[in-house]
């Protein structure tokens, strides 16, 4: 027989964070804690899910329109402006998606050429690269330093530039990291990007779980960048909607609607039930969003203080719901001391690697977890370190 | 910070006082400090625990009673709510807007009792003019807890 399969896909390595998922069920122990999974531990607020419930029993079972039902795409350019001062038209400038997933391949495949090369900083969430490859472009690397708090670098980036460098891939408030970029640091990138006529992709699906002082802000509202970037969101992290599947690209209408096309004919439309659950969302479900960011708010200060206390080096992540707390000084790698520590302290998290090379030396901790998790995980770290 | 730690306590009154000062990123010294003005000050009351006497087996019930009164001149409801609220049996008592003027919670009774409360001591306090006994039959949710949902972790591996 032939070989049925596409030598590009093939060549595609599986998942980091898969693999080590893989592990913890192998085990197959309810003793085990996990400070591992990336999604909210909050249920999707009791409105929202009733809303869900009356499309159903309204019979709302069809098909929305393509690029999502209108009544949603005019509340998505609204939320858009409220929190972020960025304008767009509904009719040609929002494009509802599945997942935020689905906006960022419809986002290269509609933007890149083969060949083209688009900047990838790591470590960062593990689809961007693979996306890139099905697109048929060249992914290029940067490799953020923690020194930086893994915020991309004007230096960095210019560096990293080609002539064939179409597209900046920009993620914050960042997982695995939990960094963030205020304005200052996102002028600097702008300024880069503008000088070499490049585009930004920005995955924002964090924007809402930013902490302390520094308000969120999007390159896309930046002087002169509007035009050039494609702002991706959705209602997973914001509101704790990610089964719903619902996210959404936003953007100049020349490049909207060649992602239409993909989408159109790869997808045909969001799910219908979760779009008017998401309408619910965005009108009614700004209290929830607050409610969540400050518990998220809470267990992240609580985590920097008892990693402190056990001499755990670990930046102030100030966004997402990730500590990236490093591991250097016990002398072993992230995929070592993470496979040990589950091994010897029943405790499951992430190892940095997952997330590309420069995440090596780190721990993806996620704090969507209880409180009570979150003590259970650190006792656990902490005998686990005291026998290093 | 009060509010915080108000809030906070409100829903877990059995955290230590180290994890709430790190939850909100304040000294361990200065939240104690507070808590301990907020107990004297009685902005915190108290500290309760909420028990699902059910699972425990004890036959236990519990009644809101509605209460019809006369309120008195210059005292308004206030001495009655007090004859009312002295008896040790009565949990909460609030007076309402509405059909009736109080409500009276008794919890943690056998049906005797409170049948003996309502029609030997309730009813007969000067002012009371008359009671609506209402057992509680099933407790859903309480205090802002549900009652008997266990929670599990319905996440699933996913990359």
């Amino acid at each position: 027989m032939r070989d049925p399969l596409n030598s590009f896909i093939e060549a595609i390595p599986p998942s980091g964070i898969r693999r080590f998922f893989d592990m913890v069920a192998e085990m197959d122990d309810p003793e085990v804690v996990s400070l591992g999974v990336g999604e909210p531990d909050f249920d999707t607020p009791w409105h929202i899910r009733e809303e869900g419930i009356y499309a159903i029993t309204k019979g709302k079972t069809f098909y929305s329109a393509n690029a999502g039902l209108m009544e949603l795409r005019k509340e998505i350019a609204a939320y858009t402006n409220r929190h972020y001062g960025l304008v767009y038209d509904p009719a040609s400038e929002v494009l509802v998606t599945v997942g935020g997933s689905e906006a960022i391949d419809a986002c290269f495949r509609a933007m890149l050429d083969p060949g083209d090369e688009v900047i990838i900083p790591e470590p960062c969430f593990v689809s961007y690269k693979p996306c890139a490859v099905f697109a048929g472009a060249v992914p290029v690397v940067i490799d953020l330093q923690e020194k930086n708090e893994f915020k991309l670098q004007p230096e960095e980036l210019e560096a990293a530039i080609t002539d064939k460098t179409k597209l900046v891939f920009i993620s914050y408030p960042n997982n695995p990291t939990g960094a963030v970029m205020n304005r200052e640091d996102l002028e600097k990138i702008a300024e880069v990007v503008i000088r070499h006529d490049l585009f930004v992709l920005t995955d924002e699906i964090y924007s809402a779980l930013s902490y302390g002082d520094d308000e969120f802000v999007s390159i896309a509202s930046l002087p002169g960048m509007r035009d050039r970037t494609i702002v991706v969101n959705g209602f997973s992290k914001a509101f704790a909607m990610t089964g719903w599947r619902l996210g959404y690209a936003t953007g100049p209408a020349r490049v909207i609607k060649q992602m239409m096309k993909v989408h159109q004919f790869a997808i045909m439309c969001p799910p219908t039930l979760s779009q008017y659950a998401a309408i619910e969302a965005l009108r009614n479900g700004e209290e929830d969003v607050q409610f969540m960011r400050n518990e998220y708010d809470q267990r992240r200060l609580f985590l920097l203080k008892r990693f402190e206390e056990m001499g755990i080096p670990c930046f102030e992540a100030k966004g997402a719901f990730y500590l990236f707390p490093c591991i250097k000084k016990f002398g072993m790698s992230s995929n070592e001391f993470a496979e040990r520590i589950l091994n010897e302290q029943k405790l499951a998290v992430v190892p940095g690697s997952a997330f590309g090379a420069s995440g090596e030396g780190f721990l993806r901790i996620s704090y969507a977890y209880s409180l009570r998790d979150l003590k259970r995980a650190c006792e656990r770290i902490e005998a686990f370190v005291s026998k290093l | 910070m009060t509010d915080k730690i108000l809030t906070i306590l409100e829903k877990n009154a059995r955290i230590k006082i180290d994890d709430l000062a790190n939850i909100l990123g304040e000294d361990a010294v200065r939240v104690r400090q507070e808590v301990e003005k907020m107990e004297s000050d009685k902005v915190i009351c108290g500290y309760h625990t909420l028990i699902n006497w059910d699972k425990v087996g004890q036959e236990k019930a519990d009644a809101l009673i509605e209460v019809k009164v006369t309120p008195q001149r210059g005292v308004g409801f206030d001495q009655v709510a007090e004859r009312i609220w002295q008896y040790p049996e009565v949990s909460s008592i609030y007076l309402v807007s509405g059909n009736c003027d109080f409500v009276v919670l008794l919890q943690g009774k056998s049906m005797r009792e409170i049948a003996m409360f309502v029609s030997e001591k309730l009813s007969t306090i000067d002012g009371v003019l008359s009671t609506t006994t209402q057992f509680i039959l099933k407790k859903y949710k309480q205090e802002g807890f549900v009652v008997d949902s266990p929670r599990k972790d319905e996440r699933q591996a996913i990359s």
